[in-house]
């Protein structure tokens, strides 16, 4: 005897009788009927090889915390681990708003049935540029790497020039993505950093720019956690041959930074997961792209732009895009690059953490996050065997530690921090390699002085 | 008492109006909405403050302009703004077709808010995430299965970005090959979707596209006379937006291939197939799966999604960095693929969708995948005959034949007998609490329509849906000014779009307005 036919909780129509009823309704003998221009040597013989289902709830949840289980999070460990993904507190009510239904399970709604989604986008928008003192903010591409990637391409259709100029500070990974991105039509050329101060070389960037570059881009705060005390100076070079001075950010560090816009920045891009995004195994990141309410600006960006106009009532606002003809969805290849689903969600989260800390959250985390992290590098520095190669140059939350002097390699420094339930820092010895056996550390809000001075006391017990 | 009177159809809907200001008009001086843990007396009597201590060129001056507002006051903006927002938990979600606007079990949401997978930092040592690198292993497992591809990576944001990682694979193929530069052209055809183009082109190719024959099929003469030793890809979904399956799919691909160039199968949705057809079988060396729409991760208002670019053996030496293993004992991340396309975001994927996709899965398995599609596609097939019933509508091409998962529909007749058009039928759908789509630019269905219903909608959910379309038809003979004047039922009234297109006007951030209308 046959197994009883299975209704799917998920399925409404996969009741038998109603099945039954719907082919009658449209005059079908079988389902077969529906894949006839299918040809028979196309089809799939037989049942796809996947694990049995689980059916219930509670069957899927055994499962999966099964598996899940197996982790050891940052809530269960000390971790000082950043390079690109950071761990910060994310607020409750950034976890409640992204979790309604009607936010999460809504899609590419028009501005009539989803006024809210638009509102809070131009929230976002809105909020981003206060932050980053410019007019035009976009709705998130995918992450900061790809922001980056499309900054540099829109740098060069505003320019007309195909040659860019990318710091040999960066990450790695984010150089491989832009490289692949900007391939094959734009060249690229990489300028070094100063070995003492690990800030950009300025006279390098001088020689190498000419009247063929598009874009000069840096990071402020760089990836190894230093703030670029000659940003006007490299904005300025860029300048003098008018080409763009392209500038990488941590949102985050914006209520005590000076915006780039202030120091020649034309084009500002960079990762919103900071700002109120969980790390989710580097799976919550969402990128921002800025720019001056220039057109020539306006009309290279790829993304979508939500506008505010008025409607037919006074006083109230309507929503739309702005500029929507530069976009692949109006013009498919003809357009700026391309738009589809990217990370509008984390944009609303983003705005809702914006709106939560306010000037002054701004400002407090800011200086509380330089605060601990000038602490750490403190401590550091005075272990005997660590050499903190950058620092005389003002950090934000990141700083290089070198573990040569110590005789011991980044990755056995990580592995017996590990072994005191630490996640030490990202291992820089392959992506640096002039750096030596050296470890990126970064610091949290979340840290409190006994984190930090436990591991200072882990890595000088450690050490010896 | 007397009994209350049933329930009209289609329903007296009405949406959630706020009238909410702009956020920044709800600033209070003073207030705050979260506050931080204190810097310790011992840590700022070591270091003082060193962000006071910044340069003048380095240090903000004056702080960022964000409103000040307590904590249930945002909230209470945002639950309301979110109120005024439909979404497939709300909304008999069928008019957006190609996007496969499913039901998100929220299950899978709730297994990704443990700390387990929320508060994992990418850079951890491997012994401390085998519970996620298995999930990520596993997944793939199962969507190499659904696809018959020999590898999977689950690194792309979304659906545009698994095509371009796709191009991109192609591209070094060739590249490798030592034809990087004679092969030059991409073909794909206008019911694919614009990202396989647009892509494309940014990839560095020229693009070909190819038109529907007059049966609805990409032209087979038009492809034959396009393939040269300068194609380097076809781009091609199948079934195309029309929701027709192109039978001769195969001879499309071996045309390609005969001239040397791959082929790469736009399955971001391929709602209508699971278990019945694979890319494997019509020999594509490329394919890619949107997680956010067969695999019912949620769109969440455009994003994150989810992409899977699934390869053949000879493209696997140029997938992204890195790709998931296992040795027989652990999970670990393999950076050491010298022929890769490098990084095509950072880290490994949008995990927690890929945790969702994983658990809906493992929640049907093989036989309630099957059921997934063939529901699917009885869904649409009964829609199908339910709207070409309405006034004014047709199912353009393949006349008699069944459809896949969805059906391009035209109001052709509509438009030219009463003046509405497609775009302001989708204004009055609104007013009924649903929403509706067109199709992507240009219209080659002249004034269009899109409906997927995929397997997540009842009967009497589609039977609403044909009411909602078959009143605005009637309403277009005899009464179109209710259709020009919609919405009535929405949150707000019909905009005024000029400020959009013009510079002087238009405003993508609040200070913007507030500068040019100041």
């Amino acid at each position: 005897m046959n197994p009883p036919k299975i209704v799917y909780p998920y399925i409404p129509n996969s009741v038998p009788e109603v099945k039954a009823e719907m082919l009658k309704a449209v005059g079908a003998q079988s389902m077969d009927e529906f894949y006839a221009d299918i040809p028979e040597n196309l089809r799939f013989k037989g049942r796809l090889n996947l694990p049995e289902p689980l059916l219930s709830e509670a069957e899927l949840i055994r499962h999966v915390d099964g598996l899940l289980n197996k982790n050891r999070s940052t809530r269960e460990m000390l971790s000082f681990l950043g390079a690109g993904c950071y761990q910060h507190q994310v607020p409750a009510v950034c976890d409640e708003i992204n979790s309604r239904g009607e936010f999460l399970t809504a899609y590419a709604g028009d501005p009539y049935e989803d006024h809210g989604r638009f509102q809070a986008l131009f929230e976002y928008e809105s909020m981003m540029g206060e932050l980053l003192n410019m007019d035009v903010v976009n709705v998130p591409t995918y992450d900061g790497f790809q922001a980056t990637a499309t900054a540099l391409r829109m740098a060069c259709r505003i320019t007309g020039r195909n040659s860019v100029l990318l710091p040999l500070n960066m990450s790695a990974d984010k150089f491989s993505k832009v490289e692949t991105y900007l391939h094959p039509d734009i060249s690229i050329q990489r300028i070094p950093f100063d070995p003492q101060t690990g800030l950009l070389d300025l006279s390098a960037l001088k020689s190498a720019l000419d009247e063929r570059i598009a874009a000069v881009y840096f990071e402020n705060p760089t990836y190894l956690g230093l703030l670029e005390t000659q940003a006007d100076q490299i904005s300025a070079a860029a300048h003098a041959v008018d080409a763009l001075a392209v500038v990488g950010v941590n949102p985050l560090s914006l209520g005590v930074i000076r915006p780039p816009v202030e120091y020649g920045g034309d084009i500002v891009c960079g990762d919103i997961q900071p700002l109120g995004i969980h790390m989710y195994y580097g799976g919550g990141h969402g990128g921002f792209i800025a720019t001056n309410d220039d057109p020539k600006f306006v009309m290279e960006f790829p993304s979508r732009l939500f506008g505010v106009a008025p409607t037919i009532v006074e006083g109230e606002y309507g929503f739309g895009d702005v500029a929507y003809e530069r976009t692949s969805f109006a013009r498919r290849e003809e357009g700026k690059e391309w738009v589809g689903t990217a990370a509008a969600l984390w944009g609303i989260t983003a705005g809702v953490y914006l709106a939560l800390m306010g000037p002054q959250g701004m400002v407090e985390i800011g200086e509380g996050l330089m605060q601990r992290c000038r602490y750490l590098m403190q401590k550091l520095a005075a272990i005997p065997g660590l050499r903190l190669p950058f620092y005389e140059t003002p950090h934000f939350t990141e700083f290089v530690v070198n573990f040569d002097a110590a005789r011991k390699s980044a990755a056995q420094i990580n592995r017996a921090l590990l072994a005191h339930d630490i996640f030490g820092g990202k291992d820089l010895s392959a992506e640096f390699p002039a750096l030596g056996q050296s470890i990126l550390f970064c610091v949290s809000e979340v840290h409190t002085q006994a984190d930090l001075d436990r591991l200072a006391d882990t890595l000088q017990e450690v050490l010896k | 008492m007397k009994p209350i009177a049933p329930k009209p159809m289609p329903r007296r809907f009405h949406q959630a109006r706020w009238d909410e200001p702009i956020i920044f008009e709800l600033s209070q001086p003073g207030q705050r909405g979260v506050l931080l843990p204190p810097v310790e007396a011992g840590i700022k009597q070591q270091v003082g403050n060193p962000a006071q201590a910044l340069p003048e060129p380095l240090r903000r001056v004056v702080p960022p302009a964000l409103p000040e507002m307590s904590q249930i006051h945002v909230l209470r903006h945002y639950a309301r703004l979110s109120q005024e927002n439909l979404g497939v938990d709300l909304n008999i979600d069928v008019g957006q077709g190609t996007c496969t606007m499913k039901y998100s079990p929220k299950i899978n949401d709730q297994l990704t808010r443990t700390h387990k997978l929320s508060e994992l930092h990418p850079l951890q040592d491997e012994s401390t995430v085998q519970g996620i690198l298995e999930v990520m292993y596993r997944l793939e497992g199962m969507l190499k299965e659904i696809s018959g591809m020999d590898r999977v990576s689950l690194q792309p944001g979304a659906g545009s970005a698994a095509i371009y990682a796709n191009i991109c694979m192609i591209r070094a193929y060739h590249e490798a090959r030592g034809e990087g530069k004679q092969r030059d052209e991409v073909i794909t055809t206008i019911f694919s979707h614009p990202s396989n183009a647009a892509a494309a082109k940014v990839a560095g190719y020229k693009i070909i596209t190819l038109y529907p024959d007059e049966n609805g099929y990409p032209d087979f003469e038009a492809l034959k006379a396009a393939v040269s030793e300068r194609t380097a890809a076809l781009l091609i979904t199948n079934p195309e937006d029309t929701g027709i399956f192109n039978p001769r799919i195969a001879e499309f691909v071996e045309v390609v291939h005969a001239a040397g160039g791959l082929c790469s199968y736009d399955q971001a949705n391929a709602n209508g197939i699971l278990g019945i057809t694979r890319a494997r079988e019509a020999g594509f060396d490329v394919c890619h799966f949107n997680l956010h729409k067969t695999f019912s991760t949620p769109h969440g208002c455009g994003g994150p999604g989810a992409g899977a670019s699934g390869v053949t053996e000879k493209l696997i030496p140029f997938l992204p960095v890195p790709t998931v293993e296992f040795n027989g004992e652990k999970y670990f991340l393999d950076y050491n693929r010298p022929q890769s396309i490098g990084k095509v975001r950072p880290f490994y994927g949008v995990t927690p969708n890929l945790l969702r996709a994983y658990a809906w899965i493992m929640s049907l398995g093989a036989d309630g995948l099957r059921e997934v599609s063939e529901v699917a596609v009885l869904n649409n097939n009964y829609l199908l005959n339910k709207v070409l019933e309405i006034r004014g509508v047709s199912a353009p091409y393949a006349k008699g034949k069944r459809r896949i998962e969805q059906v391009r529909y035209s109001w052709e007749q509509l438009t030219r007998e009463t003046g509405v058009t497609s775009e302001e039928i989708e204004i009055r759908v609104t007013d009924f609490g649903m929403h509706y789509w067109t199709s992507h630019h240009p219209f080659v269905v002249p004034e269009p329509m899109t409906l997927e219903p995929t397997e997540s909608y009842s009967r009497a959910d589609l039977d609403e849906y044909v009411a909602v379309l078959r009143q605005i038809a009637e309403e277009a003979y005899t009464n179109p000014e209710i259709i020009k004047t919609a919405p009535h039922n929405s949150t707000i009234h019909r905009i005024h779009h000029e400020p959009f297109d013009n510079p002087a006007e238009w405003a993508v951030t609040w200070r913007a307005y507030k500068r040019k209308t100041g």
